[in-house]
């Protein structure tokens, strides 16, 4: 017994929203006070990379594709490599700021990944429709750790990038197995559900 | 005349400051409960979501994983787990600075 695809999207949504909720409470009260204990500073990296893993299962076990299960890895990785890099940054294994671009390639890889996999336009259903959606919203938003690196004092590039975590929570929250969007269902996509 | 002046405005600035302070810790600590404010006009809007509210038909996963229930606790886990801790050290580094 497997669950339904859209339960397995609100799980997820409900880390990444948790994921942008801390992020953007550190952009709030400052990194400076948001690192005076230490265990805060493992928080996020800690989650993304805990995604990443949870996301292997639903690769393997939860897709009905190829292409579907190709997606999810990929998803799977990038997030995993995020989140390593992050942790290592906090531990100070790492220094340069420009690994912060693994945030960069995680957003592209992502969004290459919804684009690519969702085969049907966007009005087909809700759930095609999520799929553009996130996938430009990502695309998108690979520019705002990019914007950290060259701009590290600048916070909207940091809160920009809390923000886009909670949008894509509020994005995977309305996912449904199959809805009309804007009115619009195709007879291809079966009835709601 | 001019000290008093100069008083005034040191006053009205460091009343600025612990103000803009301040609106940190509120909005920090404003983030879960708002939070869980999504969740609960999610569960009005669509009650048929929770559940424990309408059990017929329904699996484990059903059980395991509600959306309204879901956003309702990472909103909590947030008030009562993070937001505590940050107000604090909020305030704590006010004082030291003060």
């Amino acid at each position: 017994m497997t669950p339904r695809a859209e339960l397995v999207h609100w799980a997820f949504a409900a880390g990444f929203l948790l994921l942008g909720l801390l992020l953007l409470a550190e952009v709030i009260v400052g990194s400076e006070v948001f690192e005076m204990r230490r265990w805060r500073r493992y928080l996020w990296p800690s989650l993304a990379f805990g995604l990443g893993v949870l996301l292997w299962p639903v690769a393997v076990f939860f897709t009905s594709s190829t292409l579907h299960m190709l997606a999810h890895a990929s998803w799977a990785e990038v997030a995993m490599l995020a989140g390593a890099v992050q942790l290592a940054l906090v531990r100070g294994k790492l220094t340069s700021r420009w690994w912060t671009l693994t945030l960069s390639l995680t957003l592209l890889v992502s969004a290459a990944a919804f684009l690519i996999h969702e085969q049907n336009p966007w009005l087909f259903s809700r759930s095609a429709f999520l799929h553009h959606a996130i996938g430009w919203t990502l695309l998108v938003a690979a520019v705002l750790p990019l914007g950290q690196v060259l701009q590290p004092h600048r916070s909207i590039w940091r809160a920009g990038f809390a923000m886009t975590w909670i949008v894509l929570a509020v994005m995977l929250f309305s996912d449904r197995d199959v809805a009309p969007i804007f009115g619009h269902l195709s007879d291809l996509a079966g009835g709601p559900r | 005349m001019s000290s008093e002046i100069v008083g005034s405005i040191d006053r009205a600035s460091e009343r600025a400051r612990i103000e803009r302070r301040s609106g940190r810790e509120t909005a920090v600590e404003s983030l879960g409960p708002l939070t869980i404010l999504g969740g609960i006009v999610w569960a009005i809007l669509q009650p048929y979501r929770i559940v424990f509210l309408n059990p017929a038909g329904k699996g484990f996963y059903d059980y395991l994983i509600q959306g309204p229930v879901l956003v309702v606790a990472v909103g909590l886990f947030f008030a009562l787990v993070i937001a505590p801790g940050l107000s604090e050290d909020l305030r704590t580094r006010r004082d030291a600075q003060s």
